[in-house]
């Protein structure tokens, strides 16, 4: 990859698609907040590729004036893994939502993690579908009333960071739609992390779940809601640091910061290797209600699958030298007739 | 050793079959038979049968694997018809062959395995030998585990591995009733156990110990040659139809200067086209095991997009996974070629034998109007020569291609006439590195003779483009709504493959071209058609042949061949799928010749049924 510097506008990113999502959606922040990222990001943006599935997220890649696929339902992390195993020198980034990514994507997302491909995968959840109008999601919460749950989801929601946790993956970050600097933070981790990254972002629907994430935007709770993540760093959080995280017996919990010795607070640290402690952080919340979690919750490293399948075909030209046809096909022996 | 009292009859043609329990390694003792026979020079075909339990019960017949070779001195296009040898190593095999072995066929038991329990459980009430059924067929019984036993009693083994060993003394017997020298299959042992001496040397102890059981045991006194086939002149290699379309696909990669890409997941018989290419990373091929079917296709659709030759391989019912993005392929506009190795359906079906049933699938299986061009193997030699057209058309047409095999192909072998590979045909892409008009990149702006689009690959500067499965408006690509242009794009999809037809080889007649009667077919058939179709003639029957390797579109002649010819019989391996496109394409009143038994015609079974109809 050209290690010459590449800076652009932000308009240098957006393609000359007219956007169209609803006036007021949380996808707007999310696309302004990539496109700033990446005009700085340094790397060209013919080697930038964005894939999405289906969903109100996955029209996405139309906006960015990158090479793109909108592909098919749940599917992204499949063709982006196709696409990133092919030409290792790109920067490949999916864009997916709830219900793509975890409902009928969830096997591709968790393998696409587990794999290790070099892929930068965003979901923005907002706890609802929204392109179908307004059915209860994977991640909407028990009793939620929607078209199709009209007395109430009876469904136990997944958590999507203990999922990624669980499913192996080496890069683990939560953000939010309003949140402008703390995405353009976790976008830059993101990119410089050798292999998946998977970013999960609130992103509020106005027009089908509104408010979903009041409690971590709203100028009066969010102080007392939001725990924010930050490596090397005592994890304390509400007004003037009131409450901290302890992990005891290795469970996280929360605690009022005048009741525990200093040294007892948790400092954060995304490079442990054990997934336990950030497993068990993803559990303080079950969902944006009352205190929860953001910023980079793993960041380890491991050999990608992009690499690996590289270093076995140079391997193999190493040892059998570049494949030759007419060899090929005498490799099972052969005779003559005359 | 002596030889003395042996007669040698030469025969043109046999065609053997071996039979035992799925652990007996019948598979082994017919491929290493036949690999003889090909380095002797004979033509040969083969047919494999195996359950698609891995280990069914021992002794049922259930578990009865089976492989069938048939050698000849003269050009074969099948495996044969009725075995002329049925070697069966227990109850269950001769229970479920028996009823296939020609009269007065040679027989020869295992005579070891004909025990009360086995006999039970093969499902007989009384012992064969003893009950008369095998009057009619010449039966030799051979101690086989005891000659194994004793022969190996010098060496270090445990009880289990000597008797695995006996299938080398049935190979040994064989090798010698037909005049076939060792040393072809002490090779191979020496190499396949290389690391484990003392096998190796047990095994071909065991196969030499059948070969002079026939040396001297008199009744295997009569002995039978297949002289060397008078095959073209070439260089010649034994070929299976997994292999010949992996290496088909390699080599195209190769004559198209891209890359391969082979997204699989593992269903039986398509895996070996995964294990396969696997092996041969050296020519840069990229195979991905995906998590499922989806993924594989899916997965070789952004490989596709990344300017691979990309491939995704199944069979059945993988290829009804893959249905949803084979659509985004063909609406997206990308190359990409789907194998998809037959298998008796619906569902798991039989998950081990051929069938020709999802040709309707390939063609229509997609929601909306999608459609693409198909391409069918009709021989294991020939897969090599479909996989390379499939990869041609996507390439060239910018389109997805189905290229069908089935189970016959797949697993069945013959000799194939090497081709020089410098004569294969370059492949031509779409690739673009340039803007394509002063304006800027227009992705959708197609090529005025194939009407394919312009294949901008991610890293190329200045035609960063998006691409979906949205309708794209002609030209721009971007995504379109309008009605007259989702008429226009549904209508030069259409196009675009009907269009085809002016670029593929012409349909071709076989045998009495004055006859009033044409036997069209497709696929894994050809070689029993041919060869019935050789026999009517040579009978003095009117009647010739064609044979369909693209399914969609039609060769530009088809109609032209078919006008010559008062009946059309269609023989497949479904219950009247080429028919019923042939009837509606051609308005002609074909009649159908249809099995879905699992089993492949005979040759001999067609050359009845096409003389019947014909007789009429």
């Amino acid at each position: 990859m050209s290690k010459i510097p590449v800076t652009y506008k932000r308009t240098d990113l957006q393609s000359d698609q007219e956007v169209k999502w609803c006036p007021g959606c949380g996808d707007y922040t999310i696309l302004a907040s990539v496109q700033n990222f990446m005009a700085e990001m340094g790397i060209s943006k013919e080697k930038i590729v964005f894939v999405s599935g289906i969903g109100c997220a996955a029209r996405f890649p139309y906006y960015m004036n990158t090479y793109g696929v909108h592909s098919i339902h749940g599917r992204a992390p499949a063709v982006a893994t196709g696409v990133s195993v092919s030409n290792p020198d790109l920067s490949v980034w999916v864009v997916s939502g709830d219900g793509d990514a975890l409902s009928i994507g969830g096997n591709h997302l968790i393998h696409a993690l587990r794999k290790n491909v070099n892929i930068k995968i965003l979901m923005f959840n907002n706890q609802i579908y929204g392109l179908t109008k307004g059915q209860y999601s994977p991640t909407s919460e028990e009793g939620k009333k929607t078209k199709s749950s009209p007395f109430g989801s009876v469904e136990m929601p997944l958590n999507p960071m203990s999922l990624a946790i669980g499913a192996e993956a080496t890069f683990v970050a939560r953000s939010i739609d309003m949140d402008r600097d703390l995405t353009a933070g976790i976008l830059e981790e993101a990119k410089n992390h050798k292999g998946s990254a998977f970013v999960e972002i609130y992103q509020n629907c106005n027009v089908f779940n509104d408010k979903a994430f009041e409690q971590l935007t709203n100028k009066e709770t969010k102080l007392a809601n939001r725990i924010n993540l930050v490596h090397g760093e005592k994890t304390v959080f509400g007004e003037d640091g009131h409450k901290a995280v302890v992990i005891r017996n290795g469970i996280a919990q929360i605690v009022d910061t005048k009741d525990v010795d200093e040294s007892e607070i948790y400092v954060h640290n995304i490079h442990e290797e054990n997934p336990s402690i950030a497993f068990s952080l993803s559990r303080l919340s079950h969902g944006p209600y009352g205190p929860t979690p953001l910023g980079v919750f793993r960041k380890v490293q491991r050999d990608t699958f992009t690499e690996e399948v590289h270093g076995q075909i140079d391997m193999a030209k190493e040892q059998k030298g570049e494949g030759e046809l007419d060899k090929l096909i005498r490799s099972l022996g052969t005779w003559d007739v005359s | 050793m002596s030889t003395e009292n042996k007669t040698v009859e030469s025969i043109p043609a046999i065609t053997i079959r071996f039979a035992g329990d799925s652990g007996d390694g019948m598979q082994l003792v017919g491929t290493r038979f036949t690999d003889t026979s090909a380095v002797f020079g004979n033509d040969l075909a083969t047919l494999p049968a195996f359950p698609a339990e891995i280990r069914a019960p021992q002794g049922t017949i259930a578990g009865v694997s089976s492989f069938q070779v048939q050698i000849a001195d003269f050009d074969i296009l099948t495996p044969g018809d009725n075995p002329d040898v049925l070697v069966a190593m227990n109850p269950a095999a001769l229970k479920a062959h028996l009823h296939d072995l020609a009269p007065n066929g040679m027989l020869i038991l295992n005579e070891d395995a004909f025990e009360e329990k086995n006999i039970t459980k093969a499902g007989y009430k009384v012992d064969p030998r003893e009950s008369g059924e095998l009057d009619g067929y010449r039966v030799f019984q051979v101690p086989m585990e005891k000659l194994t036993k004793e022969a190996l009693e010098e060496f270090d083994l445990p009880g289990r591995a000597v008797l695995r060993s006996k299938n080398m003394v049935a190979l040994g017997l064989i090798s010698w009733t037909f005049n076939r020298p060792l040393e072809d299959t002490e090779n191979w042992i020496n190499d396949k156990f290389s690391k484990l001496p003392e096998i190796a040397k047990a095994n071909i102890k065991a196969l030499k110990t059948g070969y002079n059981f026939g040396i001297t045991v008199e009744a295997f006194h009569h002995t039978y040659v297949v002289e060397k086939a008078a095959l073209p002149a070439g260089e010649y290699t034994n070929i299976n139809g997994n292999i010949g379309l992996s290496w088909g696909l390699i080599a195209a990669a190769k004559k198209a200067n891209l890359d391969l890409f082979y997204g699989s997941y593992p269903i039986t018989p398509a895996s070996d086209i995964l294990h396969e290419l696997s092996k041969h990373k050296n020519f840069n091929v990229i195979t991905f095991q995906a998590e499922d079917e989806i993924a594989a296709a899916a997965a070789s659709v952004g490989a596709s997009f990344t300017g691979k030759l990309a491939v995704t391989g199944t069979s059945g019912p993988g290829l009804a996974l893959k249905s949803e993005t084979i659509s985004l392929a063909l609406s997206a506009e990308l190359p990409l070629v789907i194998v998809n190795v037959q298998r008796g359906g619906p569902s798991t079906g039989l998950p081990t034998k051929p069938e020709q049933s999802d040709l309707m699938f390939a063609l229509y299986g997609r929601h909306g109007e999608s459609p693409l061009p198909v391409v069918a193997a009709k021989s294991p030699s020939h897969a090599f020569y479909a996989a390379y057209e499939a990869s041609r058309i996507a390439l060239k047409y910018m389109t997805p291609v189905i290229l069908l095999s089935d189970n016959y192909v797949a697993t069945g072998s013959e000799p194939w006439n090497l081709p020089n590979t410098e004569e294969l045909n370059e492949l031509e892409t779409n690739i673009i590195t340039k803007l394509n008009t002063e304006d800027g990149f227009l992705p959708f702006l197609r090529n005025v003779d194939t009407f394919a689009r312009p294949w901008a690959l991610p890293g190329t500067p200045g035609l960063e483009y998006r691409v979906g499965g949205l309708e794209k408006e002609e030209g721009t690509g971007n995504v379109s709504y309008d009605a007259a242009n989702h008429q226009y794009m549904t209508d030069m999809r259409a196009w675009k493959v009907s269009n085809i037809a002016n670029d593929i080889d012409k349909l071709e007649i076989h045998g009495d071209e004055s006859a009033d009667t044409l036997v069209l077919g497709w696929g894994s058939t050809y070689g029993g058609i041919t060869q019935a179709v050789n026999r009517l003639n040579e009978k003095g029957v009117k009647v010739a042949s064609a044979h369909f390797v693209h399914l969609n579109p039609f060769p530009d002649n088809t109609l032209e061949v078919i006008s010559k010819f008062k009946k059309v019989i269609i023989p497949e391996l479904n219950t009247g799928q080429l028919l019923k496109l042939v009837r509606e394409a051609f308005l002609v009143d074909a009649r159908g010749i249809n099995k879905v038994s699992g089993e492949p015609f005979t040759a001999q079974e067609l050359t009845d049924k096409i003389e019947a109809i014909i007789n009429e």
